[in-house]
């Protein structure tokens, strides 16, 4: 019986569908387990782009939802990675076009066949965010370190509580040591404080990020990416690995590392 | 607090702003997000109170509000207004 991961935020931008993806990808590349992600963002699906998967689209999640087609028809599989499926997003119809009970009905079925089942949550509280809670076992909570991105945080720590999520983790993305270390950005002990909910991991701002996305390549899978080091480290946690974080100074290539790139050699993340 | 003064403060990090910031509006989001929470409050401020005096429970007002503590530093603050009726006889208690 597989595992359903709900991956949301409350609010817009702050890195779900990039999380969704790369620890899709690692957990079936490196975790070896048979994977399917769900874009439940209707009306704006993203997910399929950050995947280089767009192409392959026939049918959707509204689709299946209604019994326009067979749950298999939808499912795209990653000829890159074995075990990584994808179930895309409507892209033309609204967030009510799925009920929260289809969507229940829907992870029931897919944990029939995959390992882990990770959804990929619309921003805001609505009728999106209930239908990609509703067929949810674990929650994981995205957030940058700014005011407002963990304000909603902390709405959707509530929200999730109130639903019966006991221990959501949080995913701090986008974290800048350089601005840490000058006092300019809240660091990850503020944020755990004042959320109070454990931590999964922490996501540097890292450039690759934006070239993984252009490519439709995910970060995870690269070596030399700091966010897919971090990524890794987080499959590994997924996995009931005790792995510590990564120390702040490897958030940032090294003078070392600098050079290196700047020949063109192989930079390895620590 | 005042806000612009706290600003003008180059000691102070942006960082320290941000976190003080999202104290004050978290306790007011948790508070005022779950309507029960207040009305948990109030029933258990009667609850304690009865003890020791007659109350006038329609006239109870609790809100969170925030209080100044020096210059810079402003803390959120629950405000109970009890209106008392009568207070019991000491020798009772
Ligand atoms: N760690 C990161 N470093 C740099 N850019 C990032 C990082 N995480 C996300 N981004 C960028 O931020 C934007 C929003 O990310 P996305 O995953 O689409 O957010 P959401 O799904 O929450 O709306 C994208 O352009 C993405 O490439
Ligand atoms: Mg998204």
């Amino acid at each position: 019986m597989g595992e359903v991961i709900v991956i949301t935020s409350g609010k817009g931008g702050v890195g779900k569908t990039t999380t969704t993806a790369n620890l899709g990808t690692g957990l079936a590349l490196y975790g070896k387990k048979k994977v399917v992600m769900v874009d439940a963002d209707i009306g704006l699906r993203n997910l399929d782009v950050v995947m280089g998967l767009e192409n392959r689209i026939v049918y959707d999640l509204v689709d299946v939802a209604n019994g326009m087609c067979r749950m298999k028809q939808a499912l795209i599989k990653d000829k890159r990675f074995d075990n990584l499926y994808l179930m895309p997003a409507a892209q033309t119809k609204d967030k009510t076009a799925v009920t929260p009970e289809q969507m229940k009905k829907l992870c029931d079925d897919l944990k029939k066949d995959y390992d882990y089942i990770l959804i990929d949550s619309p921003a805001g509280i609505e009728r999106g965010f209930k239908n990609a809670i509703a067929g949810a076992d674990k929650a994981i909570i995205v957030t940058t370190p700014e005011v407002s991105a963990v304000r909603d945080a902390d709405r959707i720590v509530g929200l999730l509580e109130a639903s019966g999520f006991e221990e959501p983790k949080l995913v701090i993305n986008r974290l800048r040591p350089d601005m840490v270390k000058r006092g300019d950005m809240m660091d990850i002990d503020d944020m755990i404080d004042i959320l109070a909910i454990e931590l999964l991991g922490v996501v540097p701002e890292d450039e690759k990020i934006v070239v993984s996305t252009n490519r439709g390549e995910p970060a995870v899978a690269d070596e030399t990416s700091r966010a897919g080091k971090a990524y890794r480290n987080m499959v590994s946690r997924i996995l009931g690995e005790d792995v510590p974080l990564m120390p702040m100074e490897n958030f940032e290539p090294s003078f070392i590392d600098k050079l290196r790139m700047f020949f063109g050699l192989k930079v390895r993340t620590r | 607090m005042d806000f612009f003064k706290f600003f003008s403060r180059e000691d102070v990090s942006s960082k320290d702003i941000a976190k003080e910031r999202l104290r004050l509006i978290l306790v007011h989001d948790r508070a005022s997000v779950s309507p029960k929470f207040l009305e948990m409050i109030k029933s258990r401020l009667i609850d304690m109170i009865s003890d020791y005096m007659e109350i006038d429970e329609d006239g109870l007002e609790v809100k969170l509000t925030r209080m100044d503590m020096e210059k810079d530093v402003a803390v959120p603050a629950l405000v109970a207004n009890i209106p008392i009726k009568k207070v019991k006889h000491l020798a009772r208690i």
